[in-house]
Formats: C-alpha cells, sequence, structure tokens
C-alpha cells in the first residue's frame, strides 16, 4: 500500500463533496460503495485486499503474472456508469478512474458466478480432504466454505485419474485434485525459468505433466525450485514425497526461522511436532526471499534428526575410543588439553613425523622430518567451519583471542587466499544491505557475476538476478560456459578460460564496461574467487574503474557474520586490523583483558601446514568437513599430528574421529541466533524447537538438549579460568554489536583504501605443443553435503554429476555425448559421463563434488585437480569406478 | 425479381481446374492486386471501412475499422512502441465450428482469391509477413494453398517488390494441429507462435500485440476472400447487395435434411425460407423442425423463424447469432435433446481446459445430457442445466463456453417438453431433490 492510498478517503459513495483531490498517479474509484484511490495499474482484487474485501481466488498470485483462468474471483464492474454485461475477473482487470466494483458483498450476480465456478471446481475434485496433506490449509477447502454451496448437484460420474503421479523424486502430482490454476506452471516458467511442468492434454483431461509424464520418458521436474510449487498450489494436487502423510497442518507448531543453507538468510518458517521439524516453508519477506525458496533450504533438515547426531559430550579413552562423558569430565579433559597445547608445555614435537605427502623442495625428503628435535609444539589454531551464526561466531573469535590467546582462526573451510583477505578487508566487512542488496541488483542497470554461479551456489539470489533480468538489468556471467543461471539470466556471458578471469575482466566487453559505468550497477563475487590468483584483485580494481558497487556471495550461511566477527586472520571482531594497536588495545580494555594477539595469525592452510608439522599442538575445530578442503590429505596429516583436538560438532563426521575431546552443539532448531547474509543483513530468528521446553521438544521421549556453540565456548573458557561472557545468544549478540560497534572507526577499510596490491596474475600453466586440458569447476547445489543426509527425495533431484566440454574438444579426444570418461588428476581418477557444452577450447568442467553411491563423496581437490589447473581425460571405463589415492 | 443468387465469391468454383493460377488469371484474378498496389495503403483501409464489409468469421467486426486499429508510424516522426514493430497479418482458416464448411471449399477451388486478398490486405496495414492458419485436418485443402503460394510466387505476385512497387511480403501457410480452440484468434497466435493453443489474456489485443507482441491483423478466410471484389468492384457495387449494416454477398452453408445441401452465395439479409427454395426445399419433403443460423454456437431456430433475415442484426434480433451462417438443417425425425447431447460433446471434447466454467461445466453438461439420453434424467436435470448453463455463459475466460450452452439453453427454450418427455416417470434423483435453491434457472 502506498502512503498516498493509505490517506485514501474512506467514504461511503453517499459523501462526494469534500474528497481530497486524487492523488497523482492514483486513480478514485468505488468498491461495495466504499470510495477509494488506487495506484494506476493496481489489480481489482489487491485494491479488494487493501480494503479488507477477501474476494475468493485461486490461480491468483501477487507474484505471478494474471492468468484470469480460475475465474473464482469475478466481480461486478461498472464503467462510466455503463454495467459491464458480463461480470469481470477481478484479478486480471486494473483498477480506471470513476470505476464502480460490486463484488460478491454487495452483488447478487457476482456472489451467484463465484457461487457456480466453486460448484464447477468441486465437481471433479475427489472428496479426499480426510487424507489429503492441504486438508486443513486448504483454499479450496476454505473458500468452498466461503463461497460454495453446502451440497452438491454433481451426480455424475467423477473423472479420475491414477495417483499420485511422480513429476520428480520429491515432488507428486495429484491430477484428480487439481483446479488447473497454472500457478505452478507459472511459477517455473516466469520466477524460476525451469521449463520442466506445462499443461497437457485438453477440457477436463486437462493436467500439469512433464515430458516424462507426457511421452514416458524424458526430463521430470527437474528444478531446484521445485518444492515452490507445492508450497503455492491452492489445493492438494502437488504434495511432497518427503512431507506425504508426515502430519495435519493443525497438529504442528509453526515457527519462523532463518534458511541455513546459503548465504541469502531467506525467511522460512518450520512446521514441527513431537521434537521434529516435519516440513520448511518458504516465509514471506520482500526484501529477501520473496515468497520463494530453494529445494535445500525447503527440503534437507532431517540431519537434526540423523542417527549419527550427538547427544552428549565425547571424551577420548585410553583404549583410542570415543566414550560418552558428563559435560563436566569433558569440559575440565578439554580445558587441561588446550591450555597445555596453548601454552606449549605438552609432549615435545616427535621426531620422523608421519610424511605428508609433500616433499620438502629443498632436500626431496618429506617435510617435518627436519625439525629441531625438542623444539615444543606450542598454540593452538581454531577452524570453527562456515556455518555458524553470528553470535556464535563471535563467541569462537573471542575465546580463540582470550582463552587460546591466538590469531590462528579461519572460518574458511575451502580454498582460500590472502588476497581474499585484503579484499573482504577493503570491501566487505562491515557493508550493510544499504551498499547493495537484493532490492539494489533489481534497480541496477548491470549485474556482473563473477566466480558465482548463482543456481549452485546461492540459489535465492539467482531467483531475484532472474527478476531483473525480466525488468530491464543486464545480467552478466563471468565464466566458462552458457549454465542455467546464464540462459535464465538473459544469457550474457563472458567466457574466460579457468584461471584467465581476471585477464577478462582487465577486458570486458565495450557494452558490460559501458553497462557497469552507469550508477548503481553491481558486481557480485562469489568465494571461488579465491581459486583463481589475482581475481579478487581484478574484482577491486573493475571496482575501482567503474564505480559500481561489489558484493561478496559466499556459499555456507555464516561466512559473512564470521567474517565480520573476526574469524579470519588478521581481523579483529569489527573488522579492524589485528596489526591496529589502538584497535586491539580498545578491543583488549573492552574485554578486559590486557592484550591481545598482536601478530596476524595463519590461514587455514597455514594452521593444517602448521598442525602437520608439528608446530601447532591443537587445533579446536568445528563444522568442518574435511573433504570440502582444499587439500583434504594435508587436513588429515593435520589432524593426526596436532597433539590435541577438540571438536564441536553435532554430528559424529571425520573431524569428531581424530578428537580427543567432542563437544556436542546444537543445530540451528535448537537455538536462536542471528545469519548474517551475504547482503550484511541481520537475520534474527528464534529457537524453533526447544528440546528443554517439554515433552513437545523431546527426540522420541529422551531429550537431546545440546547447546549453541556459544554457550559451549564459554563454559570451556570457564575451564581455562578464562571469562568470554557469552553465556546466552542474547549477551553474546549484544556484546558484539557494542564491540562492532565500537571498533566501527578503525575498520581497516576505513582507514586503508583498498588499492589492488601488487601481485602479479598467476600465469596460466605453460603452454606446451600438445593442447593442454584446462579444470573448470564449482559445487552443485546438491552434492551429497552433510546436512542433505536423510534426504533421499531430495537427493533423487539432485543434477547429474558431467563433465562438460565443448564439441570441438570432444571430436578432438574422440568423445561423445554420455560416454564415460575418466576425470584424470595427479591423485586419483573421477569417472563420469560426458555433455557437450558452449565452453572454451580444450576447456573441461565437472562439479567440484561428486556423490557416490556408497553415500561417500569425491571430490576434485582430493584428486588433486584445481579450476584454472590441468587435467587429464580418459575414455574407456565405467563410471563410479574412481577414487581418490 | 433479382436473381437470389449473387455469386461473387463462388463465381469461379466450378470452373476447370478453377484452383489454378492460370485459370484465376484468366478470369480476371489479380487485376485487383495491380490496382491496390497503385492506391495508398490508407485509402484502401478506408475503401473496405465505407464499403461496409464486416467480418465472416462469426463475430461480424467491421474489417476496416480493425485495420485502422493498426498502430502506424506517423508521417515524418520516428515510430515508437507498437507502430515501431513489424505488423502481420494472420489468416484464421481453422474452420472448425460445426457445420460450417465455406472456408474449406473456397480454399479448395479458388485459393488465389484468398492470396490476392492477403496481398492487398497486407499492403494495406503495411504487413510484410502473412500466416495462414489452416485447419490441420484438411490435408487437401493444405496442399492446394501451398501450390496457390508457390504459383503466387512464381509470377511475381509474392515475395520482394511486387511488381515493382517497392512492397515485399512473405506467405507462409501453417497447418493447426487439430484444435477447435486455435479458432480463437489469440490461442490461434498461441499455437502459431509454436505454443500450447489456449486463448490470451486481453487486453492487450491482436491489433497492438498479437503475433510475436506485434501488431497483427487476424482475419477470416472468406473476409479476405471479400477484398480483392471490392477493391475492383468498389463500394458502392459492394453496397448493393445486402443491408445497410451488413453490406455484400455471404457464402450460406446448408446442410442436414435439404434436397441439395451446399454453398450459396446469397446478400447478407437472405431468409431460410429463400435458401431452402434454392436447396430444393427440405428433404422429401420432411417438414423442418429446428435449425442453426451459424453453426452450433449459435442458439438454435425454429419453423417459425423461416423469414428472419440472415444477417448480423437479423439473426440477433431473433434471440441468436449469424456467426458462420452454417446452417444446420433438422426435420422432425431429429430428437433436439439427442442433437443438443451430441454438439454438447463436441464441446466437451474441444474445450482448452483453460478456464473452469467451460471445463468442468461442459463435462458436466455432457454427462447430465447423456444420462437423459439415456432415459436416466429427471426434470430437475432440466434447471441444473439451465443452472451450469447460466454459470458458464459470460463467466467462462473466451467465447468458447458461451458457445456451449446456447445449444442447450435454446434446445430447452424451444423444445423443454422434448426433455420432460425423456424423464418419463422417472423420480427425481434423490440427491437432486434436496437441492432447494436454484437461483438463477431461466428458459
Amino acid at each position: 500500500m502506498t502512503a498516498a492510498s493509505e490517506r485514501a478517503p474512506e467514504r461511503t459513495s453517499g459523501e462526494q463533496d469534500d474528497l481530497p483531490p486524487v492523488p497523482g498517479g492514483h486513480v478514485r474509484l468505488t468498491i461495495d460503495d466504499r470510495i477509494v484511490d488506487a495506484p494506476k495499474g493496481e489489480l481489482i482484487i489487491r485494491t479488494c485486499e487493501r480494503l479488507g474485501i477477501v474476494v475468493p481466488r485461486f490461480c491468483d498470485h501477487p507474484l505471478l503474472d494474471p492468468a484470469g483462468a480460475c475465474r473464482q474471483c469475478l466481480v461486478e464492474v461498472e464503467m462510466n456508469g455503463r454495467a459491464m454485461p458480463k461480470p469481470q475477473a477481478s484479478c486480471t482487470m486494473t483498477v480506471a478512474d470513476g470505476m464502480v466494483v460490486k463484488t460478491q458483498m454487495t452483488s447478487a450476480v457476482a456472489d451467484k458466478a463465484q457461487q457456480g465456478v466453486m460448484e464447477l471446481l468441486l465437481i471433479n475434485h475427489p472428496l479426499d480432504c480426510p487424507v489429503c496433506d492441504k486438508g486443513g490449509e486448504c483454499p479450496l477447502q476454505n473458500q468452498a466454505m466461503s463461497s460454495g454451496r453446502a451440497e452438491s448437484r454433481f451426480v455424475e460420474e467423477k473423472r479420475t485419474f491414477a495417483k499420485p503421479l511422480p513429476i520428480s523424486d520429491e515432488v507428486l502430482l495429484d491430477r484428480e485434485r487439481c483446479v488447473l490454476c497454472q500457478r505452478c506452471t507459472r511459477f517455473s516458467r516466469q520466477i524460476a525459468g525451469d521449463q520442466f511442468i506445462e499443461l497437457l492434454e485438453r477440457g477436463a483431461h486437462q493436467q500439469i505433466g512433464t515430458e516424462e509424464t507426457a511421452f514416458g520418458e524424458g526430463e521430470d521436474f527437474q528444478s531446484y525450485y521445485s518444492g515452490n510449487t507445492i508450497q503455492i498450489c491452492p489445493v492438494g494436487a502437488l504434495t511432497s514425497a518427503s512431507y506425504r502423510f508426515r502430519s495435519r497442518p493443525f497438529d504442528l507448531v509453526s515457527t519462523p526461522g532463518i534458511g541455513e543453507h546459503d548465504a541469502s538468510g531467506a525467511a522460512v518458517r518450520r512446521d514441527w511436532r513431537r521434537g521434529a521439524v516435519q516440513r520448511v516453508l518458504a516465509g514471506d519477506d520482500p526484501d529477501v526471499n520473496e515468497e520463494w525458496i530453494d529445494d535445500k533450504t525447503r527440503f534437507a533438515f532431517r540431519y537434526s534428526q540423523a542417527a549419527d547426531r550427538i547427544a552428549r559430550p565425547l571424551v577420548r579413552g585410553d583404549d583410542g575410543e570415543l566414550v560418552e562423558a558428563s559435560w563436566t569430565d569433558a569440559l575440565e579433559r578439554a580445558a587441561g588439553l588446550l591450555v597445555t597445547a596453548r601454552d606449549g608445555t605438552g609432549r615435545r614435537s616427535s621426531q620422523g613425523s608421519t610424511p605428508i605427502g609433500e616433499l620438502d623442495p629443498a632436500n626431496g625428503r618429506p617435510t617435518g622430518t627436519e625439525e629441531e628435535p625438542g623444539e615444543p609444539k606450542r598454540g593452538v589454531g581454531v577452524l570453527p567451519g562456515g556455518r555458524l551464526t553470528l553470535e556464535d561466531a563471535y563467541a569462537w573469535s573471542k575465546f580463540a583471542r582470550v582463552a587460546l590467546a591466538t590469531d590462528d582462526v579461519d572460518m574458511r573451510a575451502r580454498a582460500s587466499s590472502a588476497e581474499e583477505l585484503d579484499f573482504l578487508a577493503a570491501h566487505v566487512v562491515g557493508q550493510g544491505p544499504e551498499h547493495v542488496s537484493f532490492a539494489a541488483l533489481e534497480a541496477a542497470p548491470a549485474v556482473l557475476c563473477v566466480a558465482l554461479e548463482p543456481e549452485e551456489e546461492s540459489p535465492i539470489v539467482l531467483l531475484r538476478l532472474r527478476k531483473a533480468a525480466r525488468t530491464g538489468t543486464a545480467v552478466w556471467h563471468l565464466g566458462q560456459w552458457s549454465t542455467p543461471a546464464v540462459v535464465k539470466t538473459g544469457g550474457h556471458l563472458v567466457r574466460a578460460l579457468p584461471g584467465a578471469e581476471p585477464v577478462a575482466l582487465d577486458a570486458l566487453p565495450d557494452e558490460l564496461d559501458a553497462a557497469l559505468d552507469l550508477p548503481d550497477a553491481v558486481v557480485l563475487v562469489g568465494e571461488r574467487a579465491a581459486e583463481v590468483p589475482g581475481l579478487y584483485d581484478a574484482v577491486g580494481a573493475l571496482a575501482n574503474r567503474t564505480g559500481a558497487r561489489v558484493a561478496w556471495v559466499p556459499r555456507r550461511a555464516g561466512e559473512r557474520g564470521a567474517l565480520d566477527a573476526g574469524l579470519v586472520p588478521g581481523l579483529l571482531p569489527g573488522g579492524a586490523a589485528v596489526a591496529d594497536g589502538d584497535a586491539r588495545a580498545a578491543l583488549a580494555s573492552s574485554w578486559g583483558v590486557p592484550e591481545l594477539p598482536a601478530t596476524p595469525g595463519r590461514d587455514l592452510t597455514g594452521i593444517l601446514r602448521a598442525a602437520a608439522d608439528g608446530e601447532l599442538a591443537g587445533l579446536v575445530v568445528g563444522g568442518v568437513e574435511v573433504d570440502d578442503l582444499p587439500d583434504p590429505a594435508l587436513a588429515r596429516a593435520a589432524l593426526r599430528e596436532a597433539d590435541v583436538v577438540v571438536s564441536l560438532e553435532q554430528r559424529r563426521s571425520e573431524v569428531t574421529e581424530y578428537a580427543d575431546v567432542v563437544l556436542p552443539v546444537a543445530p540451528v532448531i535448537h537455538k536462536a541466533g542471528t545469519f548474517r547474509n551475504w547482503e550484511g543483513r541481520d537475520r534474527r530468528f528464534a529457537t524453533t524447537i526447544d528440546p528443554s521446553g517439554g515433552s513437545a521438544g523431546r527426540v522420541g521421549g529422551t531429550a537431546v538438549i545440546t547447546l549453541p556453540d556459544c554457550r559451549v565456548l564459554d563454559t570451556l573458557a570457564v575451564e581455562m579460568d578464562v571469562d568470554l561472557f557469552t553465556q546466552t545468544v542474547e549477551v553474546a549478540g549484544a556484546e558484539f554489536a557494542r564491540v562492532s560497534e565500537a571498533l566501527a572507526p578503525m575498520r581497516a577499510a576505513a582507514n586503508a583504501p583498498f588499492a589492488p596490491s601488487t601481485r602479479a596474475n598467476s600465469p596460466l600453466a605453460e603452454e606446451t605443443g600438445e593442447p593442454t586440458l584446462r579444470l573448470a569447476t564449482w559445487r552443485q547445489l546438491l552434492d551429497g553435503g552433510r546436512l542433505l543426509v536423510d534426504e533421499p527425495e531430495l537427493a533423487g533431484t539432485a543434477r547429474p554429476p558431467k563433465v562438460r566440454l565443448s564439441a570441438a574438444t570432444a571430436a578432438r579426444l574422440g568423445l561423445v555425448e554420455d560416454a564415460t570418461v575418466g576425470l584424470e588428476g595427479p591423485r586419483g581418477t573421477l569417472h563420469l559421463p560426458v555433455e557437450l557444452a558452449d565452453l572454451p577450447d580444450d576447456v573441461v568442467w565437472a562439479p567440484a563434488r561428486v556423490p557416490q553411491p556408497d553415500g561417500g563423496v569425491v571430490t576434485l581437490a582430493a584428486l588433486g585437480l584445481t579450476h584454472g589447473g590441468p587435467v587429464g581425460i580418459a575414455g574407456g571405463r565405467h563410471a563410479h569406478e574412481g577414487s581418490p589415492a | 425479381m433479382p436473381d437470389p443468387l449473387t455469386p461473387v465469391l463462388t463465381k469461379h468454383w466450378l470452373g476447370p481446374e478453377s484452383w489454378t493460377l492460370r485459370h484465376y488469371t484468366e478470369l480476371g484474378g489479380y487485376t485487383a492486386l495491380r490496382t491496390a498496389l497503385d492506391t495508398a495503403p490508407e485509402d484502401l483501409v478506408a475503401l473496405v471501412k465505407d464499403a461496409g464489409l464486416r467480418g465472416r468469421g462469426g463475430a461480424g467486426f467491421p474489417t476496416g475499422m480493425k485495420w485502422s486499429f493498426i498502430p502506424q508510424a506517423k508521417p515524418g516522426e520516428e515510430p515508437t512502441g507498437p507502430a515501431a514493430k513489424p505488423k502481420y497479418l494472420v489468416i484464421n482458416a481453422d474452420e472448425g465450428e460445426p457445420g460450417t464448411c465455406k472456408d474449406t471449399p473456397l480454399m479448395m477451388a479458388d485459393p488465389h482469391s484468398l492470396i490476392e486478398g492477403c496481398i492487398i490486405t497486407a499492403y494495406a496495414i503495411r504487413a510484410h509477413f502473412c500466416a495462414i492458419y489452416v485447419r490441420g485436418e484438411i490435408v487437401h485443402c493444405i496442399r492446394r494453398l501451398h501450390a496457390a503460394v508457390r504459383e503466387a510466387y512464381e509470377a511475381g505476385h509474392l515475395g520482394k517488390d511486387i511488381h515493382g512497387s517497392g512492397f515485399d511480403l512473405d506467405i507462409v501457410v501453417h497447418a493447426g494441429a487439430g484444435a477447435y480452440i486455435c479458432g480463437e484468434e489469440t490461442a490461434l497466435l498461441d499455437s502459431l507462435e509454436g505454443r500450447r493453443g489456449q486463448p490470451r489474456l486481453k487486453p492487450p489485443f491482436p491489433a497492438t500485440a498479437g503475433l510475436y507482441a506485434a501488431p497483427t491483423v487476424v482475419n477470416n478466410v472468406e473476409t479476405i476472400a471479400t477484398v480483392p471484389s471490392i477493391v475492383t468492384g468498389g463500394k458502392d457495387w459492394f453496397r448493393t447487395m445486402g443491408r445497410e449494416k451488413s453490406p455484400g454477398p455471404k457464402i450460406y452453408s446448408l446442410s442436414g435434411h435439404v434436397e441439395r445441401p451446399g454453398q450459396y452465395e446469397a446478400p447478407l439479409g437472405t431468409t431460410l425460407r429463400q435458401l431452402l427454395e434454392l436447396a430444393g426445399g427440405m428433404k422429401d419433403g420432411i417438414p423442418l423442425k429446428f435449425w442453426t443460423p451459424g453453426g452450433s454456437s449459435t442458439p438454435l431456430l425454429t419453423d417459425e423463424h423461416l423469414d428472419v433475415p440472415l444477417d448480423f442484426e437479423g439473426a440477433t434480433e431473433a434471440g441468436s447469432m449469424l456467426g458462420t451462417t452454417a446452417l444446420m438443417i433438422f426435420n422432425e425425425t431429429v430428437s433436439v435433446p439427442w442433437a443438443v447431447m451430441k454438439w454438447t460433446e463436441f464441446y466437451e471434447h474441444e474445450s482448452c481446459g483453460k478456464c473452469t466454467p467451460c471445463r468442468e461445466g461442459c463435462y458436466w453438461l455432457a454427462g447430465i445430457l447423456r444420462r437423459m439420453v439415456d432415459g436416466e434424467g429427471t426434470e430437475a436435470d432440466i434447471d441444473t442445466l439451465l443452472d451450469v448453463c447460466d454459470n458458464v455463459l459470460g463467466r467462462s475466460f473466451c467465447a468458447l463456453g458461451d458457445g456451449a450452452v446456447s445449444p442447450i439453453t435454446s434446445g430447452i427454450r424451444y423444445f423443454r417438453q422434448e426433455f420432460v418427455d425423456l424423464c418419463g416417470a422417472q423420480q427425481r434423483h434423490p440427491e437432486v431433490d434436496r437441492i432447494v435453491e436454484l437461483s438463477g434457472a431461466s428458459a
């Protein structure tokens, strides 16, 4: 509602004399004898909504283009004093000056028209509401009550269909219940850009279908956004395979929450009962996700009840096995170990520690063998992972600096670089949605995505980019091939060789360069920029050159908050540099400690290497998946070599297998908190299910009570004789806000404007006579990640992993589409089918992480393959034989 | 008494190989084209407007006015908006209305009259692309059209710089896939674009956003085939036929129980009585019972209506519509409920499914009628039929729903007793009996 229309005169049509003038851009009309001013172009049904007049409807949806298909919203309309001969669909007709609208409230004709349509909708609708998932929250049920007759005159045979008909692993179609409103097909076409579902047949046999249902083979509903169709279906025609028959809407408790699977911070609603989430729905937040979420956010929630969930602390016994222990014992043990490690008072570095597969260039022997015997291991590295809430991240940051007295902390459980830190400090830390927001993407004349495949890595961003592209924004992608995201956003691709993206950014097409010069142009850069040396610098230079605003879109929900909380080496909470003595002093004083570590610490790889080399004595690890790391082998060596490994985890993982002490922490549904999304917008959420809050929150009768990281770390710190004052989420959050504000003037960016570093772009691998194949890679949305456990239906909708290359390259290599080829890296081979795509010649694209039938995953990193690096292709074998060495 | 027949469009149909370019040209074909190319486009629009030509597809919209809705660039100004887009001419040759059989024989016997009309019309609206959307089932006719278009290209009537006029035109003959709904102009456009044929939301209307969202004229075959004769004969000649508001000749298609069914081209306003005389009267002398003036979507009429002048006004005043002037004539041996059931089954089969009233209404109505014809109806069913018709008429997305209920409401209006008689001693259906309120039922 606009401000002007809020002032709309609320009069009856009898008293028109002293009305204020019609505000600009508005028209004045009468609805049910009430005079109202409405913005030009508004649909009658919306104006009615603002007046509190509910016109029944099915096909109408405020975020979809009007269809006028269901005819449920018929009203009587008079124009220029003459009644239109037929009732009009209020969802398709826009308001006009002097129009007189009579809804079912004041018009017998409209009322009968609506009752007639309702009766017709019901003649072929099955009476299976008692077993229908939609029963109890069904617009058809509700509106049949409000706008229908109690009894049907229909005595003929109802049309029947086989049901349910799976249109994907996740979405089931009941064609008998469908009222053919086309919300699902219109959503897929307009919002998601996925044309996998369409109307088939005609008349009473008309139905929703896919290529597969129509022809018996072909594509099914392969959309990352398919779940939205279930949510907006106004009847029980589209249901979720994973939710089907699980509960009744009126037995569920609905709690608003924030999506935990990506950096968008989508508003969600979690419906739960008996301690378990039954389903997740999209919340309505016009600023962020509008009313849509992706299927990962919607369907991946059972991980919090997975069999490997850790309910109680675990301590490694003398026999080397982890056994459950009391919190008291576990905390005492962990604290003791960490203090020893921190202070270097433990055992000395072992001589001839296990080689870790890396050779020292100086002597050709494995590194770590040349240490001075007796040099004490000292210090603890902190790897919190990228999925923390802001409050938990702050607690980790403070724990590292105060309890462990170290700056060796890095939340980036992925490829990362020092260049990235410079970039983030200069362009990202401390920025909020007033800098770049979802709305800004829509308003921008041009958006360029760099090292970001939005549909795979931040699917809500893709939806907004598509909306922007549909309304005039030129959306460009710097990438290697016309991915679905490129196609859906208008097809503007700057094709670069992998690894040569910085060069491409320096020489963009004139059209794009000019567009980025326009005010409000935006560059979105993904975390993968760290994989290409010089790319972050090039983005910074581009921003300086064009004036485009830059925003950073990481994959994980917690990275943006963790960055601001100082969970990277060299940056304090609030974004001040560790090297800045004044900032350090201010923070130390605020924290009530004498001093803080003054040397910028090691980053992820530095920490892992130091631990593996026997320099660091301990590691505290949060939600980190070894396979996600750029060098899993190094990580395993580090975990093996560290004297002390304390793990804060929700579930047993590869890290817990190395841990001396495992402290269980709460999954997102069992705690309150804040995700700071990529915009820098704080997305607060309350506890969904409080396991201690009575029987409703208990799982299967046994309460699994876990605590947020901030509380666990606070208690652990107390055992180390340090106070963090992060005992509750609220306290931690308030202190972070205070500290952040106090340190804002000392933010690194404020003090040292970003200058593209002098680092030279790393040259591409030397060209030799033979054409070298170069790898391009990124992760797909559904690729067997840890949070996708126990969701077979969702996994069934994953895009099949494929190797993509150009037709010319395939021809040169003698490959044909669908042939299985081996992707060869220094440490192993992975077999995948081939698909041809418009890549540059001699470039091979493959997903960075490929789930295997046995439940494991193979990552290209584990094979020693990197984006921009060389890769080998071998044909001939069947898929799934490969594994990392 | 003047000759009741005025063969203009049908004049050459019986000639040998009438469909060939040679035959058409020998009889004066493509002379109108030369005249037209020497005329300013806007003068052609004015000519057709003044002649009073109205659309022959059923609705009778003034053709010249439709052409004048196409936004054109103003002289000396850079065109903007729709005027800056290409214009298209689309011929609706998806003749699917039950009983209608005028366009198909026209295109079979005299395709060049249509093509010449297309060229003149395209020139008048400044279109350089014309698509003829032909009903997919009439394969032989499609072949004739293809051959005729090829001949026209070879003769220089189509292509670049037609006869040195600087005017370019391409014609594409496109076969539909067998859906009645694609006779609805916006569904036709969607189908032509390769989409599912379902009617579009209006506005925008085709005149501003039609084919490929560009200004488009959609006209019926007979309408466009009439254009060359107007260019040659002039508006005054054209107005010597027919009546003031409905001038010109019209092909009346007589089918059913008449001695000589077929196409009779006569001035608009000719009555069924006159047409029956031309057709040799009712077959075997069995008296007329009911008939449709213009296909099954026009409410049926009875022997009371023999003297209704069959033009747009006359048919409307009689409570029906002129439609496609497909006169289906039924004698006393035919059961009205049975005929109505068959028609309703057609609409049930052809409803596109987009909107609720038509999709579900036709399904329901056909079900009730089948049951009644099977002798299992009740009198309450008649009320239900009428009330469901009331809930479909004017509530559906396009006119298909309106047409679908025409036979039922008019059938009951004139022959209610036949429906009652079908029920015999049937008890009211127990479920139906409980419904006491039937608001809106009317007959």
